[in-house]
């Protein structure tokens, strides 16, 4: 039943591109993902969500449901024993609504039954009466308040202005433009799952779920459920992806009240559109930019607006908003600006945490404005950005001085170093399958129109504005094996791979087995913002160090030589002149040693009114370079090859790094060209796999990837976030690809072949 | 939606929801008891067989997470009536290797970084073996259009066509030796 990884890691180091720990039980189907797990005697849970995206609950009448056979109970609102709502930074969202629905959706009541058709058919027998609203879908209604408010928290969550430098500064060079992006949902494949197991009496619960950050789970379950946060165990389910879709609740607390008041284990699936309704997406948003520059292309000052559109409950929002604004620069040097962001609740879907969090919808529109810079200097796409780009010891429009390595300069040279392709439109065998339409075979080779576009972009990593971030790790070395204990969520991006190489090569150990990943040890944080690498790797390392530290005193009291003169050599301890040599093994054959480690990055500051303070921890910078064909006529798209150098810090496990990078590439292809969920009236029109684009083999480029390794000093293995950069400027440099093509403005993402045709 | 079943049927009345069948499965015969008529072949394999390795991640055949074999065809299993399936040769992950000896293509899936999150990857495993069993030497275009009703989230697929590329070399050197 258990869903952990527990099975001995491969061998290998630091820098080594060793395989995970898991593949084996994941490619042979027996790796537990939580939708697997079961209990004896379980029951099936479901719930029953709004069809309106806003309206008024006059009535619940669920006795028609109980009088079908097998529902064991239904529970709404009234049926909460402890907070009404949950959320991530506020707690806006109820855990089922009772007044209002306030989006598609959102969930009225949850249903306990034997079996999944039994919960299909006692969800259509619940009768909720409604008076529907009038819903808020126009983000600027939300903020010009010509609507009312449509949730006690009003209408606007976040508005903050950054003023930086001189607000009058001109420049010779005057671009402008208004920029668009789409939902992108995260679509993990392994939809949203849980086994709640109650404990005897009531007294407690745990809950096997996959998740991004289980102490954070736990906090907000437990507030809800009215019970102890002890009360309240949580366990990792296997997780089936996640890419920001998983840091807010969803069906955590239902699971876990249906298993109190049944006194039996229940287990909660989501159907795909269930999906779609039922976690945060990326949020939609429109940015007008306008740059000012010299007339040979330095940026003078930078002016814009942003409105993202955060849907009916505030969910991580304010924090998307900060990282959108904060990023208006891109990684270009800027003295001066004016910036205006909103977050805005509408009864649209709700938004919040998606793969690079607010950055991607700043760079498609920093990007934009950048070739439009280039064409009105004169310059070309990598020329306008070399000359702009950002250093180490550069002040942020914030105020902020990027610490960090900051190799832009690099990342845009290698990029554009990469070899182009050399096959031609259709590729050398005149195949129909490679140009735009593929299988379609509709496409006219000398109609195609080829394109080349370039985006940069800079990141921040980790937890921002003053957040307490830090992860929790232990390390236990015993007859030289070392046993990792650690609770954070392992949702395919392999930080159970890294933590062993942390281990064996702090520890000269060939041995390290994870314990189970559950909340029987201090938070980890969340697995996201790219910063596990960076923190709960640093939490694993601090831990072995300091086991280190204590392996090297009782050897030099055991054997009498001089603690400081120890070091770790292969599997051995060795003192510096290279007499002494005695093995980890050997040396721990009699003892062990047990330490718990947290591992906290430098304190963030909160923003001032003008939007300065030293707000973020950490950057990491990248580069692409798009490679497309175009069917201008069909409005058609086939990326042929995106191209990237990505300052990585260190590459912990370069196998995994190239991972992250194609995988980020492909999510970035999906906003560029495909992937949106089409919102009318507040209702998703598209809430399936059939009518939500998800790039496939065909679709996916061969990608070229250079690591940029410049270890960075204030990480504590040298090692950056690699996962969110791959996303970011990918989008853009497509898009760019597609101009360059057809030689029109493109202002919007996904682009849609009426955009190409020019019907829109 | 319309429901067969009244609302206030009891459990003894509820019509099609004792189903009795065998399915042959992984070479095995298995019995399946009390099932509702309704259920697809995804959701027996998984909840009354406990064969729990095949994914089930957008319930109309566009993801291919649920992929097996039935008489010798790759289907999606979520689009098959299990009852349906009577009498027809059902493969599984299950049934590819057994446990903790992976077969080649499950080996390179690990060594060539194919795996990420896990999910779409037995659905992927069965499908690659299948596009190898009929194809030597598939091009990379020839796998990416074999393998393109298979969706992976995580990976970007790069490694995925990585890993077939490294199977259908060894197969081949192994042949020719």
């Amino acid at each position: 039943m258990s869903a952990v990884v527990d099975e001995r890691t491969s061998v290998g180091r630091l820098g080594d591109s060793i395989t995970r720990p898991d593949g084996t039980a994941k490619v042979q189907g027996s790796f537990a993902f939580s939708s697997d797990l079961s209990a004896e005697n379980s029951l099936w849970g479901a719930t029953l969500r709004s069809p309106h995206p806003y309206a008024r609950i006059v009535s619940i009448d669920v006795t028609p449901a109980y009088r079908i056979s097998g529902v064991e109970i239904i529970v709404t609102a009234a049926d909460v024993p402890g907070k009404a709502t949950y959320g991530l930074i506020t707690q806006d969202q109820p855990v089922f609504a009772s007044e209002f629905v306030r989006h598609v959706g959102e969930p009225v009541a949850a249903v306990a039954a034997d079996h999944p058709e039994t919960c299909r058919r006692a969800l259509g027998a619940i009768v909720v009466t409604y008076e529907v609203l009038e819903p808020l879908t126009d983000p600027e209604r939300a903020i010009d308040g010509s609507h009312p408010p449509i949730h006690p928290d009003g209408n606007v969550i976040r508005h903050q202005r950054i003023v930086a430098g001189d607000v009058d500064a001109t420049g010779e060079v005057v671009v402008e433009g208004e920029y668009e992006i789409g939902m992108q949902d995260q679509a993990f494949l392994g939809l949203e799952a849980a086994l709640a197991l109650p404990d005897p009496g009531g007294a407690g619960v745990e809950l096997h779920v996959a998740t991004q950050w289980l102490h954070e789970d736990r906090k907000q379950i437990a507030a809800c459920l009215g019970l102890a946060e002890d009360k309240v165990r949580l366990a990792l389910g296997g997780v089936g992806g996640a890419f920001g879709a998983r840091e807010d609740i969803s069906l955590q607390v239902h699971a876990c009240l249906l298993a109190l008041r049944t006194g039996r284990p229940v287990r909660i699936q989501y159907s795909r559109e269930e999906s779609f309704l039922g976690h945060v997406h990326r949020h939609p948003a429109r940015i007008w930019m306008r740059h000012h520059a010299t007339a040979d292309g330095h940026i003078v000052k930078i002016e814009a607006r942003m409105v993202f559109d955060g849907g009916a409950y505030a969910s991580t929002s304010s924090a998307v908003l900060i990282n959108g604004i904060t990023h208006t620069q891109g990684p270009y040097k800027c003295a001066n600006a004016v910036v205006d962001g909103y977050a805005v609740r509408t009864n649209n879907l709700p938004c919040g945490a998606m793969r690079g969090f607010g950055v991607v919808q700043a760079c498609f529109a920093h990007e934009g404005q950048m070739d439009k810079l280039a064409v009105a200097c004169g310059l070309d796409p990598i020329e306008i950005r070399l000359l702009n780009a950002i250093e180490t010891g550069d002040r942020l429009i914030t105020g902020q001085v990027i610490e960090n390595v900051a190799p832009v300069a690099r990342c845009i040279r290698d990029t554009a170093a990469l070899a182009l392709p050399d096959e031609p439109v259709g590729g050398h065998d005149g195949d129909p399958m490679r140009l735009p339409g593929g299988a379609g075979r509709t496409a006219d080779a000398r109609h195609i129109r080829r394109g080349i576009g370039f985006a940069v972009a800079m990141k921040n990593l980790m937890y921002s504005e003053g957040f307490d971030d830090y992860s929790t790790a232990r390390c236990r070395l015993a007859n030289g094996v070392v046993t990792l204990k650690f609770a954070t969520s392992e949702v395919g991006q392999g930080f159970v791979t890294i933590a062993g190489q942390i281990a064996r090569s702090v520890l000269g150990v060939d041995d390290v087995v994870l314990d189970p990943i559950d909340t029987g040890v201090g938070s980890a944080g969340s697995t996201s913002a790219s910063r596990q690498t960076w923190m709960s790797g640093g939490a694993v390392n601090a831990a072995c160090q300091k086991v280190l530290g204590l392996l090297f005193a009782h050897v030099a009291a055991t054997n009498g030589v001089e603690a400081w003169s120890l070091r770790i050599d292969g599997s051995d301890v060795v003192d510096a002149s290279g007499a002494f040599r005695l093995s980890v093994v050997e040396a721990t054959s009699a003892i062990s040693f047990d330490e718990t480690v947290e591992y906290r990055h430098k304190p963030t500051e909160d923003l001032d009114e003008n939007g300065q303070g030293d707000c973020h921890t950490a950057f990491a910078f990248v580069a692409h370079r798009a490679v497309v064909d175009v069917d201008p006529e069909l409005g058609l798209v086939k990326v042929i090859q995106v191209a990237t150098a990505q300052d990585v810090g260190r590459a912990l496990n370069p196998l995994s790094v190239l991972g992250q990078i194609e995988g980020g590439i492909a999510q970035g292809l999906g906003l560029a060209v495909m992937e949106e969920i089409i919102m009318t009236d507040g209702r998703i029109r598209n809430p399936s796999f059939t009518d939500y684009l998800l790039p496939t083999f065909l679709d996916m480029p061969n990608v070229v990837a250079t690591l940029i390794e410049e270890p960075d000093p204030i990480a504590p293995l040298g090692a950056k976030g690699v996962g969110e950069p791959p996303t970011i400027s990918s989008t853009p440099a497509i898009v760019a690809a597609i101009r360059d093509a057809i030689g029109k403005p493109l202002d919007r993402v996904p682009v849609r072949p009426s955009d190409i045709i020019g019907l829109v | 939606m319309s429901d067969q079943m009244s609302d206030d049927a009891t459990a003894s009345a509820r019509v099609g929801w004792n189903e009795q069948y065998a399915l042959h499965v992984n070479d095995e015969v298995r019995e399946v008891r009390d099932a509702w008529v309704g259920e697809s072949l995804l959701f027996v394999l998984r909840e009354r067989l406990g064969l729990m390795g095949t994914k089930g991640a957008c319930e109309q055949g566009e993801c291919g997470s649920c992929s097996v074999m039935v008489d010798g065809e790759l289907v999606c299993s979520c689009l098959v009536m299990a009852a349906s399936a009577v009498g027809q040769r059902i493969l599984t992950i299950e049934g590819i290797a057994p446990i903790g000896a992976p077969s080649d293509v499950q080996r390179a899936f690990v060594d060539a970084g194919a795996v990420q999150c896990g999910f779409c990857t037995p659905g992927l495993i069965m499908a690659a073996h299948d596009l190898l069993e009929r194809s030597v030497q598939p091009s990379e275009i020839e796998i990416r259009e074999e393998l393109s009703g298979n969706v992976c989230r995580c990976t970007g697929y790069g490694r995925i066509i990585e890993a077939v590329q490294r199977v259908s070399v060894n197969r081949r050197a192994g042949a020719s030796t």
